[in-house]
């Protein structure tokens, strides 16, 4: 359903994109993650303004470089830069949507929100340490839960992505021996496990592969009902991953505009909040002030109107405090 | 340059011009194949140069976190990959084009060239979704048990079956490769054998040869360079091809010892990482692995070449 609304939108944008003049058409291109829902807000934004924004989704590492060679507009990024990587390509940096990771598995019996996990087994499990289902670390955890003496088939992105990196960082960030052995990446050295190409990978062998556990966009999960698990957060409460946990993950998370937003905002302190949460990043050109004003009103648009498109489409607006801040960001630097 | 003077000297000048379009046509191509390997060779060269390039062949390490790059794994792959897919795949192009060439009734010649020739224009990325979609579970389902069952029982060669059969490794991908490669093979080897001169055949059928016989020992024989040629090209295919194996090879960096065993390629590396290559040392190695390609596909090239040519020499047609 995403892909065929994906579809129809690109297609929508392409042939408008023929008909409109250039002088008011921007371009911005970066992470694929928030490709659906930038191109849905471009979409109606044109509808009310005439305005064209046009976003290609080449990847965080390409939109990076295409800004800091300023051959577009605007970049976009599922990790953030920091304040001093900024000041080298003199750039400027907001969060606009927030996503995540959910671990899915395939265990015959099982649904969503039965099986629940803590960062030390799920890093256990990733790093191969533990081989079967029935180990007493999943047990531990799992008092009531029958699980299957089986063995665990890893499954991990092969393709270089922003959704490893916020793994990865989770994996990092709760788990000392992840950290010393792997580390966070777009890609990593993966232990163990086999890879899928995209989200559409993971989840396909996920499905076909009893006894496999993986990890997925948290769209992806949703649209197509994946097995999720419940997951221990840093507050030591269990959570499912659900558009309260990630609001609740974004709204815990410390935001500081002094630093450009630069955060992940995995293992986030909340009560409530799902520990594999990330925001997606805009980057600006400072030196661009003329279509910096088109871009911050476009967003200033999007946060005012989009909400409700953004979760159609299962990602998570930010909350109104950090909305605020942003736009006090984009005041400071004199966007608006 | 020399052979270009008389042209040149004409009077007529749209002989002049035209004659100066072609030439220009050509150039191109030479223009381009050196800013390719200018552009290749510059980028990668920070990565060639803080790794050296003996060791950047030769590691096995490949850590974007660390950022510690070496090529050897992807050429390992990209290696095994190429060669199990033209085992696999050179018997059979070869079978279908003696039975296409030698055995098939005429009815049946048209529809099955037609259909290999159909083969080869079905883009590589369709080769890729029914591999990951359809051939992979049938793999991990059926294929792969039963050899482990059987080969993987036999001692020394078991290694080649070890593992959990996945779906996702060395075979299904060569598997993919092969079927990909047969039209090349077998559609130049088809008209290999259709260059043999029926004189020739109908004398050795003149003189007791039975049909097997006029295969083996002429047919066969007067086209083998023919054939070498459509084979090169198929690895010419099987060395560059991207999107068919990039779904089903797993993208690990690791010397996979067994045909189950996930593995990665130079251009299954790029494919998958080259987007989302945030470091400028990452950047540089990718363009290191292409260099690497490039380099790999020109010896290949070159080596065939010379083959070639001394064979023309040795068995004048």
């Amino acid at each position: 359903m995403r892909q065929m609304s994906i579809a129809a939108l690109a297609m929508v944008i392409f042939f408008s994109a023929s008909t409109s003049s250039a002088a008011d058409t921007l371009n911005g291109a970066g992470a694929s993650f928030p490709y659906p829902v930038y191109s849905a807000w471009a979409y109606d934004y044109n509808k009310t303004t005439g305005v064209k924004i046009n976003y290609q989704s080449i990847g965080s590492g390409g939109g990076i470089r295409q800004i800091a060679s300023r051959t577009v507009d605007f970049g976009a990024s599922d990790a953030p830069l920091k304040p001093e990587e900024l000041a080298k390509d003199s750039l400027i940096q907001f969060p606009a949507v927030i996503g995540g990771v959910v671990p899915v598995v395939n265990l015959e019996g099982l649904s969503s929100g039965t099986l629940k996990l803590d960062a030390a087994a799920l890093c256990a499990i990733f790093l191969g340490d533990i081989k079967s289902w029935d180990d007493g670390m999943i047990k531990g955890i799992n008092p009531g839960v029958s699980l299957p003496k089986k063995d665990i088939t890893v499954v991990h992105r092969s393709d270089g992505s922003g959704t490893t990196a916020i793994f990865t960082d989770y994996l990092s960030g709760a788990c000392k021996n992840w950290k010393d052995k792997v580390g966070a990446g777009t890609s990593v050295n993966w232990p163990v496990g086999i890879g899928g190409k995209g989200n559409e990978g993971v989840a396909n062998y996920v499905k076909r592969s009893s006894g496999s556990i993986g990890y997925v966009e948290f769209a992806y999960a949703k649209q197509n009902n994946l097995t999720t698990t419940k997951l221990k957060n840093p507050a030591g409460t269990f959570v499912d991953p659900t558009f309260e946990s990630f609001s609740a993950a974004a709204e815990s998370g410390a935001f500081d505009p002094k630093k450009d937003f630069y955060l992940w905002l995995t293992n986030a302190p909340g009560k409530n909040a799902w520990p594999i949460s990330g925001a997606t990043f805009i980057l600006l050109a400072k030196d661009k002030i003329a279509s910096n004003a088109t871009i911050t009103k476009f967003f200033d648009w999007a946060f005012a109107n989009g909400d409700a498109k953004a979760k159609e489409l299962v990602y998570v607006p930010l909350p109104p405090a950090l909305k605020a801040k942003v736009k006090a960001y984009w005041k400071e630097k004199g966007l608006i | 340059m020399r052979s270009l003077l008389p042209i040149l000297t004409k009077k007529n000048p749209l002989d002049l011009l035209f004659s100066a379009i072609t030439a220009l046509a050509s150039m191109t191509v030479i223009v381009f194949i050196i800013g390719i390997l200018w552009v290749l060779a510059t980028r990668s060269w920070p990565a060639l140069q803080k790794f050296g390039i003996f060791d950047f062949v030769t590691s096995l390490s490949w850590d974007p976190v660390k950022e510690n790059f070496g090529a050897a794994t992807s050429i390992f792959g990209t290696v095994v990959t190429t060669v199990l897919s033209l085992v696999l795949a050179i018997p059979l192009a070869i079978g279908i084009a003696i039975f296409i060439t030698e055995i098939a009734p005429n009815f049946l010649k048209g529809p099955v060239g037609i259909a290999i020739e159909l083969l080869a224009a079905i883009p590589s990325i369709i080769y890729g979704m029914w591999g990951l979609f359809t051939l992979a579970p049938l793999m991990s389902k059926y294929v792969e048990p039963a050899l482990q069952s059987t080969l993987g029982k036999v001692p020394v060669i078991e290694v080649l079956f070890r593992g959990t059969p996945l779906g996702i490794d060395i075979l299904t991908a060569s598997v993919i490769l092969s079927i990909m490669i047969i039209p090349f093979t077998a559609s130049i080897a088809r008209d290999s054998f259709n260059l043999t001169p029926a004189v020739v055949k109908e004398s050795a059928y003149a003189l007791g040869a039975t049909q097997w016989e006029v295969v083996k020992d002429v047919v066969v024989p007067y086209s083998k360079l023919g054939v070498f040629g459509g084979i090169v090209l198929s690895l010419g295919r099987a060395l560059g091809e991207t999107m068919a194996v990039a779904f089903v090879l797993g993208n690990n960096h690791k010397i996979a010892t067994s045909l189950f065993d996930a593995a990665s390629t130079i251009t299954v590396t790029l494919a998958n990482e080259f987007t989302e290559a945030d470091k400028d040392i990452y950047l540089s190695s990718l363009f290191g692995l292409a260099l690497v390609l490039f380099a790999m596909s020109f010896a290949t090239l070159a080596i065939s070449k010379v083959i070639l040519m001394r064979a023309e020499k040795k068995y004048p047609r």
